[in-house]
């Protein structure tokens, strides 16, 4: 009797303006309103209103039967705020209906964990006041960015009091377990919450694939393949913008949401759930032991998508030297501007292997190539080093 | 499958990418068993092309027109290279009888000649190709390299693009060395697209790479390859050079190639205050180890229909800053692109791959890795596409 939870991450980066060698001392402006503002814009019409319009709309019509649940960055809420007021107030509405959930993450949607965990926690009680502010709720399940995972770092989150964490379901963690169980972390002993990877991927990237066996995807189909699947959960995790943008409405992506509520409640064996519900109704099954880093990105699922090549790894070595200067300074603006550049998608923009996963780093990639981001990227930290000392 | 082709220049030389188009297209032909019968004009002694015959002659026939014509220098400088000297006159009676007579004696050398498919390369061939494709009756295919609107881009000679207009309006399938040039001939002649298949350039990626060439100073080498004419260029990266050396002083600018502009850019050098960054080498035969000597290579053409040299600089292993105007920017993605008059972004550029090893690492390594799926025998698969598109071969 499987339980469905669906979970989308909600995140926009806060873009770098083109910086060059010639701004550098004269130009303490990083960040390009303007271009945020058209990618915040754009998304608010292709996918967050018009996707939050239809969970409302199908939360009504199955009698709060239907759940899902969210985690939202810090800069993504930042940037609602600044740019699509509206779009905030639709994801309020979503919250008062009691049958969505939203997470805690880093504020910054950082790779924090890296840098120390000092700033790591810093960041984490930055977003859950943000959260807390916002949308006027506490938070009780953790994703860290990208869902960087790791033994330690399960522990240090059921420290900062959470209830459970959220994991990729790692085939060679699991090896013949099933990730549609709940799991403690090794160690600390915290519920993990596990990615169906190829339930989720079926829905995010293959649904509009048209080489692919299975396409087109319908909403009774995939609820078949739903209530016949093992286990207790049945972990749905995407990225919200699957919604509209990697998925475009022509797809018929919207359809299939708008149908897949009802044509699972067919099932008498299938119900959605809030993490926390599953939580409370389930009991772990066995560990999950991941003694090492690792992510829900690309097919290695490890952190090579934002430190593999060198330059990744320079402008991190980099940014991250910078740590105790900028906590001298004391100063709050500073420091944020630090921290915003820490966000994972500038590393992101620097990886070169475009070539099995390739068309998602592209398609999120606005500058020409990954040289150009490291060298923008690095322009910016020389500016920003000179500031501090 | 027997092809007549019509072309004038190969390598070694610089004038353009057609000589080195030519030869990697037949010798990768060859390899798939394709029979190409080369016609091509001989130049003057005093062009320096007496190395034709050294070219894979066993490979491929070769028939020699003589004629005096050296069609990449733009139109407005050809009373440089004008044979009588009458330099009053860009294109003066000498010039049409030149083509005139190479499209005769070239005729007349293919007159037994059988073939399946007639395909020529840019302008100068085509009023053979057509001739001859209404004598044999049978398919005609031009490429076209570049355009007289490239070339001479401020003062377009009408009669030239008059015979590429008829070249292109008698073709059967017109092959473009990018999309930048299908569009452009799209743009400037009115060709259908539908008429036109893009095919790129490659590069014989082991002529190129080997160790670095001591250069004998204690500075880093910025290099340009190409001809000293408004199409490429070279005036822009000057300009940036000045805004590169504010930053950084150890920095040189060595500029390989001849050509109408040189005066022009010397003075520029001169009146910018950098002339002792820079160095113009004039033309050079042997071009490979420049390449060897160089940090960087920078393409800042104005308008570029492919740029072969810039896959020339990838091989050599060398990080390439390349105009966003150019046909190779489309399947260099390893390349960082630019903008040719954004002097501020091209200089960024190149002070970003001389500052950061791990940025030059990153590019050698990748454009190597990317070069090799980049070789003739793709380019000449997809020509062997377009001939066998007409059948009965």
């Amino acid at each position: 009797m499987p339980a469905v939870c669906f979970y989308f991450q909600v995140h926009q980066p806060i873009r770098l303006r083109r910086f060059s060698a010639f701004d550098i001392g004269k130009n303490s402006n990083y960040f390009d309103d303007d271009m945020n503002r058209f990618y915040m814009e754009r998304a608010a019409k292709k996918c967050y209103l018009p996707t939050n319009k239809k969970l409302m709309e199908l939360i009504d019509a199955h009698n709060g039967r239907f759940k899902v649940s969210f985690s939202l960055s810090g800069v993504f809420l930042e940037q609602l705020e600044m740019f699509c007021p509206d779009v905030l107030e639709s994801f309020q509405r979503l919250v008062d209906t009691g049958n969505v959930e939203v997470f805690n993450e880093t504020y910054y949607h950082s790779l924090a964990y890296l840098i120390s965990k000092r700033d790591f926690v810093d960041q984490v009680r930055m977003h859950r006041k943000k959260i807390r502010s916002a949308l006027g709720i506490r938070a009780n399940v953790f994703r860290n960015t990208e869902a960087m995972y790791s033994n330690d770092i399960a522990k240090l989150v059921e420290e900062l009091g959470y209830k459970a964490i959220i994991a990729e379901g790692l085939q060679h963690v699991l090896d013949w377990r099933s990730a549609n169980y709940l799991y403690r972390a090794k160690g600390s002993g915290i519920p993990v919450f596990l990615r169906n990877f190829k339930m989720s991927d079926d829905i995010a990237f293959r649904f509009s694939t048209r080489d692919w066996e299975e396409w087109p995807l319908t909403a009774d189909k995939f609820a078949s393949w739903l209530s016949r699947a093992d286990g207790q959960v049945v972990n749905l995790f995407m990225d919200y913008e699957t919604f509209g943008e990697h998925q475009w409405a022509e797809t018929g992506i919207f359809d299939f949401l708008h149908h897949l509520p009802s044509e699972c409640l067919k099932h008498p064996n299938l119900s959605f759930m809030t993490i926390s519900e599953a939580l409370s109704t389930f009991s772990p099954v066995g560990d999950f032991d991941v003694p090492h880093l690792s992510s829900w990105a690309d097919v290695h699922r490890d952190l090579s998508a934002w430190l593999e090549n060198k330059m990744q790894v320079q402008a991190f070595e980099e940014v991250k030297r910078l740590e105790s200067a900028i906590n001298k300074r004391k100063n709050r603006h500073l420091l944020h501007t630090w921290r915003k550049l820490l966000t994972s998608d500038h590393f992101y923009y620097m990886c070169t292997k475009w070539f099995a996963d390739g068309d998602v780093h592209k398609y999120f990639n606005y500058y020409d190539t990954p040289y150009d981001a490291f060298l923008n990227y690095m322009n910016i930290l020389t500016d920003l080093k000179s500031r501090i000392q | 499958m027997k092809i007549l082709m019509f072309g004038w220049e190969f390598p070694p030389f610089n004038t353009g990418g057609l000589g080195t188009h030519c030869y990697g297209l037949t010798k990768a032909l060859h390899g798939k068993d394709v029979d190409v019968t080369f016609v091509m004009p001989r130049f003057g002694k005093d062009f320096k092309h007496g190395f034709i015959k050294i070219i894979h002659a066993e490979e491929g026939k070769f028939v020699e027109i003589k004629s005096s014509l050296t069609p990449y220098i733009p139109s407005y400088d050809v009373k440089f290279i004008s044979r009588n000297g009458d330099t009053d006159e860009p294109y003066g009676r000498d010039f049409l009888s030149d083509v005139n007579k190479y499209t005769e004696l070239a005729a007349r050398a293919v007159a037994r000649e059988d073939c399946s498919v007639i395909h020529c390369h840019d302008w100068m061939t085509f009023p053979v190709g057509i001739k001859v494709k209404h004598e044999k009756k049978k398919p005609l295919v031009v490429t076209v390299h570049s355009t007289e609107f490239d070339r001479s881009p401020l003062s377009p000679n009408p009669w030239i693009s008059h015979i590429e207009w008829k070249g292109m309006y008698e073709a059967d399938r017109i092959i473009t060395v990018s999309n930048y040039m299908k569009k452009r001939i799209m743009d400037k002649y009115n060709v259908p697209g539908g008429k036109i298949t893009v095919i790129y350039n490659s590069v014989e990626a082991d002529l190129y790479g080997g160790d670095r060439v001591d250069f004998g100073l204690d500075e880093r080498v910025v290099l340009f390859l190409g001809r000293l004419t408004i199409q490429k260029g070279a005036d822009y990266l000057l300009r940036a050079a000045k805004k590169v050396l504010e930053v950084e002083k150890d920095v040189r600018f060595i500029f390989v190639g001849t050509g109408h502009m040189l005066p022009e850019l010397i003075n520029l050098s001169i009146d910018l205050g950098i002339s002792e960054h820079v160095i113009f080498t004039g033309y050079q035969e042997s071009i490979a180890e420049y390449y060897r000597m160089a940090d960087v290579y920078v393409m800042p053409s104005v308008s570029e229909p492919f740029g072969i040299v810039a896959l020339e600089a990838m091989a050599s292993g060398l990080p390439v800053i390349i105009s966003k105007q150019s046909g190779c920017s489309e399947i260099m993605r390893h390349a960082m692109k630019v903008d040719f008059w954004d002097v501020d972004s091209m200089a960024d550029k190149v002070l970003g791959v001389l500052s950061y090893g791990a940025m030059r690492e990153e590019m050698s390594r990748n454009g190597l890795k990317e070069i090799k799926g980049i070789n003739w025998g793709k380019t000449a698969e997809q020509t062997i596409g377009v001939y066998s598109s007409f059948g009965g071969a």
